[in-house]
């Protein structure tokens, strides 16, 4: 039924599907010139929108974490509340600056193992946002990180009791707390023990108090933007660490490896627990690996990961303390005589994300997106192909290790849409509401309907009728591959994230962050 | 720039530190807070410290905790009670902070501040506090204003009171997890303060949501209510609004909620009283000491002797014992070991008829058990029973497994077991100890891990201390001096360790007669870590033996030594002569 032309067609539910969406260029952030060459510390490894999506966050190999916050909303003055009812004029779209960056994870060498450990940044996730201090956890393979980002004043002292300047000689009274230079007001402090000896509690003051002393005056001009490290979650994975989630009670969240998922509080950074262990007892029996894990987006208790064999288990943290008995496994048979050398290497799933109302989940693996109903754990309600036209290449795409490129996907706000990368930096996003024949292929550049190939294809799938009968749609005509496009295995996109509440998509092309609208 | 008087600088730079860029400095500023206020004068400290550090509210955490805990001990220092409220601002700033344990630490000031309060000012002041905090817009505050209802409630009018109630209703349905979590903490507090006649109505109506809460964060902190609604209520409205709670609970579809029933069932049993125990916190009881879940079961395991004390001993032996039977041959050694560090406490309870016809099997299975943390669990708790029915009935069994552990090839077991040695052998006897253990313990001496073999000379002095020199004389001094001679130095190194130890226990004769003499000859070895190790043990027994011993033996041996090849041993020697010249000076 690939290709679209032996679907069965069904009565088109009453609403009918949302229209295509029409993308546009909307921003590029770290835009190569030609010919740059581009360094290897710089290419974008995580992007992470916020729940509101006012803020963006991207994590790169060198460890670096940059974060972008909206301006298109802050023109207007009244709450958010507000502007949300007011109707926007039709071009308004999310747009985005740069905010700050910091260095979050550095390369550290393991001494026991003898492991180097990359500072590559791979999962940046928001926690809830208090004071308008903003905190996220990143993470590389083996240590997670709390961040707190937090608008501080500048501070310039201009009165003191002791003029600095007659004390230490250079003058500098202004001091801030951010900066990090030594202490200039060094004649103060310098003495400590000297002046505190005499200033025990004994010491008498007259009853009005001492007229002469007064308090610094601070004047704060100008504020700036601090990240600090408030935690570090280390020495807890023997494997590397695959994907970070926070669950929706807001106090504790997950962390993944190959084998192992712990939970933590974020309040404490020494003590895990472990809830997944698929390690077996014998090394050598080892055939399945955890790619990717996450939270359900409201009930505490439920979350799923992912696995080397395409299977996605749903695990129920009310059951039990180990929860190595899962309470729903989601995978789908393969169909007999398709088995070939490489049908279990591209079946292994890259990464699942659930939908924000927590009924569907969405899972990549190489060649296909899938989305699954909770509810339904007979097989995917849908598959969307990616990159059809890679299949007869999986040979090559084996050799030059191409095949086991992990590739993120992403959901819109509304659950209507999925998103995911590919080659040559294409990204591909497919309508999955009732009836939607929606699959665009876009080009991470100024001009993404450069490779566009709509492929018409007819409604395929009712929820309310035939549910059992998956369609596969989205697969592009032969053509596309023939028109001259030489496919490139070096430029992948492998990274995108969906606005939480908008049609926007940002994603990663190397170190460039693309930002499109609809 | 005002020019300061000498006498004025120390506080002058104080005071200049409470900006300096060294958080170290700062802290240091903020913990002398009450210094500054004192220079500052009441008056100016109201109008200008205060005002200050309210601004100064986006330091680093460290400062703002500290600043939190001085406010808290601030009234004296801003002119007394009836100016107390002008504390408040700065604390409102911290209780909005994201760090938790800095807004706990405003909270618990604030409350402190508030309990001080005169009516009037903490109508005027702190009421309105809380009701801002409440209506914060971010979390922080309203998780901060629940912790603070207790303080504002009694004075309030009866409008006033309405508004409260209402308020922290609405704070218990809050959208944040955190704040909901904050409101159940609290809950308990605030019930405590509120009339009979709501406490029946809107309390129980909040608890209510509470409990049916979708996060189990929640409803596990709405458990510990129980005990604490349990208290302020009548046993009869008790028995009919948090039982049923509780029973619910007791089988919720969390593990962490039973949990947390399993470790707090026995302190509900006091609020609804014997009658619903017998009939409902039994039953549920012995259904969570039957748990699917481990770590349901190791929790309730570990009370168990906690609830028997509470109920009579037919009922224990009616309800709880067959599953104790159960759960002493659990999949779980967890449970098993949990299970093993409190089951000897319910010997007392049951009194020595059933003890030793149903609690005996039990030690004695649990005492055979793979696991060695079951196995010393139940050694380090022997003292309980031996009380009841006498060590008698144990001992035969107690051998095999004291051996066991003595030579588990885990050297932490081997030194745990150790500890219990001395224990063991004040409840066993001398003539018990004799024929068993006594070899055990000689065997420890020549572990191959140092800790066993330090943990070993500990032993035979605490042994020597419990029977008394002249057992020790007869049996322990001939076997340790023997191993002197063994041809592995460190081995001989525990037993000058040994001897070093047992000497103050064996007095001065015995250790001029017997020890000294192989202290001497040893300091012959060949080895140089012994020589200077025979030095530091000589030193030792300066102060134990007589002058004319140190003058004869001690000294010259010394003497000897200081003019070894070996540095080290030389060093130590002279150390050791250097003592006694000052013991000669002191005497």
């Amino acid at each position: 039924m690939n290709g679209g032309d032996g679907g069965e067609v069904t009565a088109a539910p009453p609403a009918g599907p949302p229209p295509p969406l029409e993308w546009k260029f909307s921003q590029v952030f770290g835009e190569r010139t030609a010919g740059e060459e581009v360094q290897e510390v710089d290419i974008i490894s995580a992007i992470e929108f916020d729940k509101t999506g006012d803020h963006l966050a991207t994590g790169d190999r060198g460890g670096r974490v940059v974060l972008f916050e909206r301006t298109d909303m802050k023109e207007h003055g009244g709450s958010r509340r507000d502007l949300e009812r007011m109707d926007y004029p039709a071009s308004r779209h999310p747009e985005f600056r740069y905010k700050t960056e910091f260095q979050s994870h550095e390369p550290e060498f393991d001494y026991l193992k003898s492991l180097e450990i990359e500072e590559k940044i791979n999962k940046i996730r928001w926690c809830q946002t208090a004071n308008g201090a903003l905190f996220l956890l990143s993470t590389n393979d083996k240590t997670i990180k709390f961040w707190k980002v937090q608008e501080k004043k500048v501070k310039k002292i201009s009165e003191m009791n002791i003029d600095p300047s007659k004390v230490v000689g250079n003058g500098s009274a202004s001091s801030s707390t951010v900066s990090s230079s030594p202490k200039p007001c060094l004649a103060n402090g310098a003495y400590p023990d000297r002046s505190y000896s005499c200033l025990n509690n004994d010491m008498t003051f007259p009853p009005g108090g001492i007229p002469s002393l007064r308090l610094p005056v601070v004047t704060s001009t100008e504020t700036s933007l601090v990240a600090r490290c408030r935690r570090v979650y280390a020495h807890a994975h023997d494997y590397h660490i695959n994907s970070i989630s926070n669950n929706s009670d807001g106090e504790t969240f997950i962390s993944a490896d190959d084998l192992r998922i712990n939970l933590w509080n974020l309040e404490i950074s020494n003590q895990s627990f472990n809830i997944v262990d698929v390690k077996p007892a014998n090394m050598e029996d080892l055939t399945e690996v955890i790619t990717s894990a996450e939270f359900h987006p409201t009930h505490c208790n439920m979350l799923a990961y992912s696995s080397s064999k395409g299977s996605i288990r749903l695990i129920d943290l009310r059951q039990s303390a180990l929860c190595d008995s899962h309470s729903k496994l989601f995978e789908e048979q393969e169909a007999p005589g398709s088995r070939s050398f490489f049908t279990e290497i591209i079946a292994s799933i890259s990464d699942i994300k659930f939908a924000k109302d927590g009924r569907y989940i969405l899972s990549r693996d190489y060649m296909t997106l899938k989305l699954w109903d909770i509810n339904m754990d007979s097989g995917p309600v849908a598959t969307f192909q990616v990159h059809e036209y890679l299949r007869p290449k999986l040979c090559d795409l084996y050799e030059n290790d191409s095949i086991f490129d992990k590739f993120e996907c992403c959901l819109s706000g509304d659950g209507l849409r999925v998103a995911t990368g590919s080659y040559s930096n294409l990204f591909r996003v497919f309508g999955c509401a009732t009836g939607s024949t929606e699959a665009a292929t876009l080009e991470a550049s100024k001009n993404p309907m450069r490779r566009q190939v709509q492929t018409p294809s007819r409604p395929s799938r009712s929820l309310s009728s035939s549910i059992t009968r998956v369609v596969r749609r989205g697969a592009e005509s032969p053509g596309v591959d023939a028109n001259g496009n030489s496919f490139d295995f070096t430029t992948k996109l492998l990274h995108l994230a969906w606005h939480p509440v908008e049609n926007s998509v940002a994603c990663a092309a190397a170190n460039s962050l693309y930002m499109y609208y609809a | 720039m005002a020019m300061i008087d000498e006498p004025l600088y120390p506080i002058a730079v104080l005071i200049d530190e409470l900006k300096n860029e060294d958080i170290q400095l700062r802290l240091n500023s903020i913990r002398r807070l009450s210094t500054i206020a004192r220079a500052l004068g009441e008056e100016r400290t109201r109008k200008e410290l205060i005002p200050f550090l309210s601004e100064n509210n986006d330091d680093d955490d460290e400062v703002l905790l500290a600043m939190a805990e001085e406010l808290g001990v601030f009234v004296p220092y801003v002119g007394g009670v009836e100016h107390a409220n002008v504390l408040l601002p700065p604390l409102e700033g911290l209780c909005s902070v994201e760090e938790t344990c800095v807004r706990d630490k405003a909270v618990e000031s604030l409350c402190r501040i508030g309990s001080q309060m005169r009516e009037a000012d903490l109508l005027e002041f702190f009421i309105p506090l809380v009701k801002r905090l409440a209506a914060g817009e971010w979390f922080t505050a309203r998780v901060s204003s629940c912790g603070l209802f207790h303080i504002a409630y009694p004075s309030a009018s009866e409008t006033l009171r309405n508004e409260l109630r209402t308020i922290y209703s609405q704070l218990c349905q809050d959208d944040m997890p955190m704040v909901r979590r904050a409101a159940a903490t609290n809950l308990g507090k605030f019930a405590a303060t509120v009339e009979p006649a709501h406490l029946k109505t809107d309390i129980m109506s909040m608890f209510e949501d509470l409990t049916q809460d979708d996060q189990d964060s929640v409803r596990l902190l709405a458990v510990e209510d129980c005990a604490a609604l349990g208290k302020h209520l009548e046993p009869q409205d008790c028995v009919a609004h948090i039982l049923p709670v509780i029973v619910n609970f007791s089988q919720d579809k969390s593990w962490r909620v039973r949990y947390m029933v399993a470790n707090q069932l026995y302190e509900l049993c006091e609020a609804v009283g014997p009658e619903a125990t017998r009939t409902d916190l039994v039953p549920a009881y012995v259904r969570l000491l039957r748990d699917n879940e481990a770590e349901v079961r190791i929790a309730a395991a570990g009370k168990v002797t906690k609830f028997c004390r509470i109920l009579s001993p037919e009922l224990a032996v009616q309800h709880v014992l067959p599953c104790v039977k159960e759960l002493s041959s659990d999949s779980s050694q967890h449970v098993r070991s949990a299970l093993a560090s409190v089951i000897m406490g319910m010997a007392p309870v049951l009194g020595k008829d059933a003890t030793i016809e149903q609690l005996l099997p039990i030690f004695l299975s649990l005492l055979k058990d793979e696991f060695p943390d079951v196995r010393l669990n139940i050694i380090s708790k022997l003292d309980q029973v031996n009380q009841v029915i006498g060590i008698d009935l144990l001992s035969q069994s107690l051998l095999p497994a004291i051996v066991e552990l003595a030579e588990d090839r885990h050297w932490r077991v081997r030194l745990a077991i150790i500890e219990y040695i001395p224990l063991l052998a004040s409840q066993l006897g001398v003539g018990f100890f004799d024929d068993k253990l006594g070899a055990l313990c000689m065997q420890w001496l020549k572990d191959k891990v140092f800790s066993i073999r330090d943990a070993a000379a500990t032993n035979v002095k605490r042994l020597a201390e419990e029977f008394g020199p002249e057992w020790a004389m007869q049996h322990i001094i001939p076997q340790v001096l023997d191993m002197i001679n063994d041809p592995h130095y460190l081995y001989r190194m525990t037993i000058l360790h040994a001897i070093s130890l047992l000497a103050p226990v064996m007095g001065s004769e015995v250790t001029c007669s017997k020890l000294l003499p192989v202290i001497v000859e040893t300091a012959k070895d060949r080895v140089p870590n012994i020589k200077f190790n025979v030095a530091k043990v000589l030193q030792s027994l300066v102060p134990i033996v007589d002058q004319p011993v140190v003058e004869k033996t001690i000294r010259p041996c010394l003497v000897e030594l200081s003019e070894d090849p070996d540095v080290d041993v030389r060093y130590f020697a002279n150390q050791g002569l250097q003592a006694i010249e000052q013991v000669m000076m002191s005497s």
